[in-house]
């Protein structure tokens, strides 16, 4: 046993120094743990969404929040008195303290559960398993989750930054553009370990955009493009170009989730939490051993494992899309194919609703618009609306299992979903 | 030519990374090091994240190291980098094992490459002080 080092600290109390054991997991160790699992069901059984815009049309956050809500109630045929639980994604930059609790009054909700959840671009998939573990406990019963980006003087879009960060200390004085050139780096270190393409990178847009035309509510529904128009798009950060990028936007989200009896008295098939796992790897950049594997390895692999299924069970991906790369690297480390091998594998297989692997069929958001925060959660109400069977012109046929990952930071942050069909 | 340029925003120091930049001034790459772990750690932090030793020392860097990965910049909102595009974004794995990001200078952009050697060297920016940098390594150097 190593000895025990004491060093004074500034309060005078003696603390041993280097004498900890070292016992926690490493990321090497993908599954130390028990599977991760309600094992009460779970449900997703109410959705609102306000579709992604240039223009908010002034609309507020708290406007686009009570208008979700709503609708996700509506939805659900819950009364707000039948809700009990509030999650709220942190878009009010500048707002003030116990907003979530202001957001309640304002439903009319008088809740056990109350909360503001951030894990950037994985806050709506860590949502819902932060609200299937609430209930799970007995805390509540039916959660109400609802993600929005308004026209507030200080919400997200605007919003300063904060350069005592270290992102701000290490990375501004270089003009790192954030997400943008750091997405670009992992796609030049992908394309340099790998030989994956422009071409190939461009096809993931390409395909979504497919799917954004055969959905009347997003963003680019009447605009086909080609792999030509997104390599003839201006370079923004090389190897990235415009249409690899998502447009921020307007736009907000609701969703509700409760337990199998509740979910088995709505109107609609329950959409079923079979499954989630969810990792943070770092914030910055140069903390990422390894730009070419996320922590999605572990995100998905704790999903796949608690549900008991594999990527050859999944009939819809619905994989966070702030870029090309994004996609690629979630469904290799998602294993859908091996590493370094999500270039020919996207374009050997259509990603489209109508294709062999259905992937962010209501466009992704590169193609359905990002709504800020919310941008991530029209992942989670796209399975929602496939798992239902309602997805109209862009339905995958027979649609029981999809999985749904989001991806927040650069490439920080990974929560992943399986959700699977319901009911009889 | 950079005399010609608005200058770089100055980096806004934590009291951990105050070492850091101090010796930039001084035209040294500086790393922070555990002596109890005898390990090196970037960015500075208020402790080793291995053994919570908050005693921690800096060593000297060779400044040397190599391109992990590097995108050319094409536009940005800050007038002092819309004055510099196109300019590479670079991280860049140093010879003593961590990883830094920076740019990569005195050379055509289109022509820098991940896997490419490159060595330190010191740009000023605004409020006096100096931000490292990194340039192609001579062709000969190790
Ligand atoms: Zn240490």
């Amino acid at each position: 046993m190593a000895p025990l080092v004491f060093k004074t600290s500034g309060t005078g109390d003696p603390r041993p120094v280097g004498s900890i054991p070292a016992t926690s997991a490493t990321s090497d160790d993908p599954s130390p743990r028990a599977p991760q699992r309600t094992t009460l069901d779970t449900a997703i059984i109410g959705i609102g969404e306000v579709p992604p815009r240039r223009r908010s049309d002034g609309a507020t956050t708290l406007d686009l929040v009570a208008r979700v809500a709503r609708d996700a109630m509506l939805d659900a045929h819950l009364r707000p008195t039948d809700v009990d639980g509030l999650l709220l994604s942190p878009t009010f930059t500048g707002a003030p303290l116990t907003v979530a609790s202001m957001v309640a009054d304002l439903l009319g909700l008088r809740p056990s559960y109350c909360d503001v959840v951030d894990v950037g671009g994985a806050t709506a998939t860590g949502m819902v398993w932060r609200a299937a573990a609430a209930i799970e406990a007995g805390v509540c019963r039916s959660v109400l989750c609802v993600l929005a980006e308004g026209a507030d003087p200080r919400s997200g879009i605007h919003a300063p930054s904060w350069p005592a960060l270290p992102n701000g200390q290490w990375e501004r004085p270089y003009g790192s553009l954030g997400p943008n050139s750091g997405y670009a780096l992992a796609a030049s270190r992908h394309a340099y370990e790998f030989g994956t393409t422009d071409e190939q990178r461009a096809k993931v847009a390409v395909d979504q955009r497919t799917n954004a035309c055969a959905n009347p509510t997003s963003l680019f529904a009447d605009t086909p493009i080609t792999v030509d128009d997104v390599l003839g798009s201006p370079l923004v950060c090389d190897p990235l170009h415009l249409l690899e990028i998502v447009m921020p936007c307007f736009g907000a989200t609701a969703f509700i989730v409760a337990p199998a009896d509740v979910a088995a008295a709505g109107p609609h098939p329950p959409v079923v939490l079979r499954g989630f796992g969810e990792q943070i790897t770092h914030s910055s950049l140069v903390s990422l051993p390894d730009l070419t594997r996320t922590g999605i390895v572990e995100s998905a692999g704790r999903a796949y494992a608690a549900a008991g299924v594999t990527p050859a069970d999944i009939d819809l991906v619905s994989a966070y899309d702030c870029y090309t790369i994004t996609v690629i690297l979630t469904l290799e480390d998602a294993g859908f194919c091996a590493k370094g091998q999500g270039g020919p594998f996207v374009a050997d297989h259509d990603l489209t609703f109508a294709g062999d692997l259905p992937c962010n069929t209501h466009g992704g958001q590169l193609s359905y618009g990002q709504a800020g925060l919310a941008g991530g959660a029209s992942h989670v109400t796209e399975a929602v609306v496939q798992l239902r069977g309602a997805g109209g012109a862009r339905q995958v046929p027979d649609c029981r299992l999809a999985l749904v990952n989001g991806n927040g930071g650069i490439l920080a942050e990974q929560c992943t979903l399986v959700l699977e069909r319901g009911g009889a | 030519m950079s005399d010609a340029l608005p200058p770089r925003p100055a980096p806004e120091p934590s009291d951990h990374g105050a070492p850091y930049w101090a010796a930039a001034t001084e035209h040294r790459l500086v790393l922070q090091h555990c002596p109890r772990c005898d390990r090196l750690q970037h960015f500075p932090r208020p402790w080793c994240t291995e053994c919570l030793a908050d005693d921690l020392d800096v060593v000297e860097s060779s400044g040397r190291g190599t391109v992990y990965a590097a995108t050319v910049v094409r536009r940005h909102p800050n007038p002092a980098f819309a004055a510099r595009v196109p300019y590479v974004l670079a991280l860049v794995d140093l010879d003593e094992g961590v990883r830094v990001m920076s740019n990569v200078v005195g050379c055509d952009p289109e022509s820098v490459r991940v896997g490419q050697r490159v060595a330190v060297g010191f740009e000023p920016a605004a409020d006096g002080t100096v931000v490292p940098v990194f340039a192609p390594a001579d062709p000969g150097s190790p």
